[in-house]
């Protein structure tokens, strides 16, 4: 503990560097007052609101994280045990995205935030008749029987000639649900209100008295297009909870499956955004590109969306030399193709007519918003944890920060293509100086209640994961965090002003998770 | 512009042979077209990127007369992935009384089959059999696009459902 170097601006908390990743820590509060005295100063101090979330049993408790230059900050607000529905303060009024996070602890354990004006459900739909997780794990929850008539209270927007249009749950296309709410006038949307929660599983409550390696399986299907990065935050969390530091050749090939991941992702929303904008061709090339890279996948790691790969304590697969050199030769067929499409999307003027200017974010409300991923870097948020602070092996080949300023489509089409040109580089670095490996050694165990925080930065922003051992590696409880629950509210602000038939291109050049928001 | 003609002449045809393909097996009495609607009840997403990829040049479902439909009153077979939140119960009866007779459901998934691991959890229905009866499962997770395509084949067979 010598070692920690307070900052200035944060009395009482201070972090100590990591060599596995961002530097992290827990700050327990003693009272209501610390907690909230506490979020303003990391608000204030240039920390962004990452997420909020609650645990019940054995210990009732608030936990909230802030990512600060320096680190991870959680604070967390012990609740009283014997009160059957503690309140604590809401950190809304001078976070306003603090909102879903809190309604969401209100509907799920029945903790109160206290200051919290918004009154409606959240993920939770009014459909149980108590809040699930105020239960213990396994047993049965009543329903509320008077759940079918649940009409959430949309915000209406009213005047001659506006008129309401609902979109979902169930979407035109392969898409999770979600429902829309767009208040309309002529082709204007005037206002996009969201009620998301249709795929909520309780995951949260899952977690709860399961083995580790249970507990991967489930973080590894938090949403399926981020499985690695999910897989990996909760791998360091409970590394971080029991002291382990993965070897650096695991080190090395975990980054390296979040690259593929993030490459694979970015490859079909590039072409999902090229068609939705009317160009087919871009489907079709897109497609072929990240199908490529899909069955190279399997091939070098059994499987194609790389579910399951990394686990605690390890990676499942190493990579033979053979292996090596046929990605490499991939990573330089995919960085010629990726040059040449970006071309073609530049030279193309009906494209980049639907593009610039659309679905404006401006950067001043990003900053506000305190958005980071794509979204935010296309709104010249300058945050990735890879060149921030991403430990090894991203201290040895630190990728470059895409970033644009617009804001608009073609802003997040841009830095999509630049981030994948500077993940095959990166990767690149990666495979030809891929240290000797061990794919995984056996975690150690513990003997007294342990936590731990992991944290990622996925193909969307940063994926958040905290976990609270029991002895003998039983998960007392685990939370994971998508960064789309940040960056919905931010859709509903970029949509207003631009035409209904716009929406769907502004949605996929967003292109947030469902099945990671409503956990 | 010319660049873009000269990607797609060098890009060529990848659609791969298949053994049977689905254009030539369709049953009678559904003509050239098979018409499908998805319902995504609450999965991860895992299989959605697996049916979209059904879509790229290599599958090219759609060049096989089989189609994603916007609406389920367009629809011979619904298909439901996830393992059916409390949430999107309603939403799923009501797009399977939408779908006109004859038509057919299947379940993609081990969610969809089972529940897969949420089986356990208090807010889904543990499978798609729980809501709605189905004709046909595809385990996996997620199932792979070839499977996916063997699944579609099967699930309409080789003549036409009876009449509801």
């Amino acid at each position: 503990m010598d070692n920690r170097n307070p900052s200035p601006s944060l009395p009482g908390l201070c972090l100590i560097p990591r060599e596995d990743g961002i530097p992290r820590a827990l700050f327990p509060q003693e009272t209501p007052e610390t907690y909230l005295a506490q979020a303003r100063i990391l608000g204030s101090a240039g920390g962004r609101f990452l997420g909020l979330w609650g645990a019940g049993d054995p210990q009732p408790r608030i936990c909230t994280a802030f990512l600060l230059r320096e680190g991870l900050f959680v604070l967390v607000l012990p609740l009283p045990k014997e009160t059957p529905s503690p309140s604590f303060p809401s950190l809304s009024g001078f976070i306003p995205m603090a909102n879903r996070f809190e309604r969401t602890v209100r509907d799920l354990f029945g903790f109160r935030p206290e200051g919290l004006e918004d009154t409606r459900p959240w993920v939770g739909h009014d459909l149980w008749a108590v809040p699930p997780l105020s239960l213990p794990p396994g047993s049965p929850v009543p329903e509320n029987l008077e759940a079918g008539s649940l009409d959430y209270p949309f915000v209406r927007v009213t005047g001659p000639g506006v008129h309401e249009i609902p979109v979902g749950p169930v979407h035109a296309g392969i898409i999770e649900p979600g429902h829309f709410r767009f208040q309309v006038v002529g082709e204007k949307v005037l206002r996009l209100e969201e009620l998301l929660g249709y795929t909520h599983k309780g995951v949260d409550g899952m977690f709860r008295n399961r083995d580790i390696a249970w507990g991967a399986r489930l973080a590894a299907r938090i949403s399926g297009d981020s499985t690695v990065a999910t897989s990996m935050a909760y791998a360091q969390a409970i590394e971080q909870a029991l002291d382990f530091s993965p070897a650096a050749g695991v080190r090395a090939l975990r980054a390296l499956l979040l690259e593929r991941e993030r490459i694979a992702n970015h490859l079909g929303d590039l072409g999902a955004i090229g068609n939705d904008a009317g160009l087919g061709f871009a489907l079709s090339q897109f497609g072929r590109l990240k199908e490529n890279l899909l069955r190279k996948n399997r091939q070098h790691f059994g499987a194609r969306y790389l579910f399951d790969q990394v686990t605690p304590g390890g990676v499942q697969t190493s990579l033979d030399d053979e292996a090596i050199a046929d990605l490499l030769e991939e990573n330089g067929i995919l960085l010629a193709e990726i040059l040449a499409l970006h071309k073609i999307y530049d030279d193309h003027g009906g494209l980049q007519d639907r593009f610039q200017n659309t679905g404006v974010l401006l950067p001043e409300v990003a900053h506000r918003l305190g958005l980071g991923g794509v979204v935010g870097r296309a709104s010249a948020q300058a945050w990735d944890l890879r060149a921030d602070h991403g430990g090894d092996p991203y201290r040895r080949f630190p990728p470059a920060l895409a970033l644009a300023h617009t804001g608009d489509v073609a802003a997040r089409v841009l830095v999509r293509f630049l981030e994948i040109q500077e993940s095959l580089s990166f990767s690149r670095a990666l495979l030809e100086h891929l240290p000797e490996h061990s794919i995984a050694e056996s975690i150690p165990d513990n003997s007294e209640t342990a936590e731990g925080l992991g944290i990622v930065e996925g193909f969307r922003g940063e994926v958040l994961a905290w976990v609270r051992l029991a002895p003998h590696g039983v998960v007392e409880a685990a939370h994971i965090q998508d960064p789309s629950a940040l960056l919905w509210p931010a859709l509903e602000i970029a949509v207003p002003g631009n035409l209904v038939a716009d929406f769907p291109l502004i949605n996929k050049s967003f292109n947030l998770s469902y099945s990671g928001n409503d956990l | 512009m010319w660049k873009l003609l000269l990607k797609i002449f060098r890009t060529g045809i990848l659609t791969e042979k298949r053994d049977q393909p689905l254009s030539q097996t369709h049953p009678p009495g559904f003509g050239k077209s098979l018409a499908i609607r998805h319902v995504d009840a609450g999965s991860c997403n895992g299989c959605e990127l697996e049916l979209w990829a059904l879509e790229n040049p290599y599958y090219s479902l759609s060049s096989g007369g089989v189609k994603f439909v916007a609406s389920p009153r367009h629809a011979d077979l619904l298909l439901v992935t996830g393992p059916v939140t409390r949430a999107m119960k309603e939403a799923l009866l009501r797009t399977r009384d939408a779908v006109p007779g004859p038509s057919r459901v299947l379940a993609v998934g081990d969610c969809a089959c089972n529940g897969g691991i949420f089986r356990e959890s208090y807010a889904v229905h543990g499978g798609v059999d729980a809501v709605i009866p189905v004709d046909h499962h595809l385990p996996g997770c997620p199932p792979s696009p070839d499977d996916l395509l063997e699944a579609i084949h099967q699930a309409f067979g080789t003549s036409p459902p009876s009449s509801e």
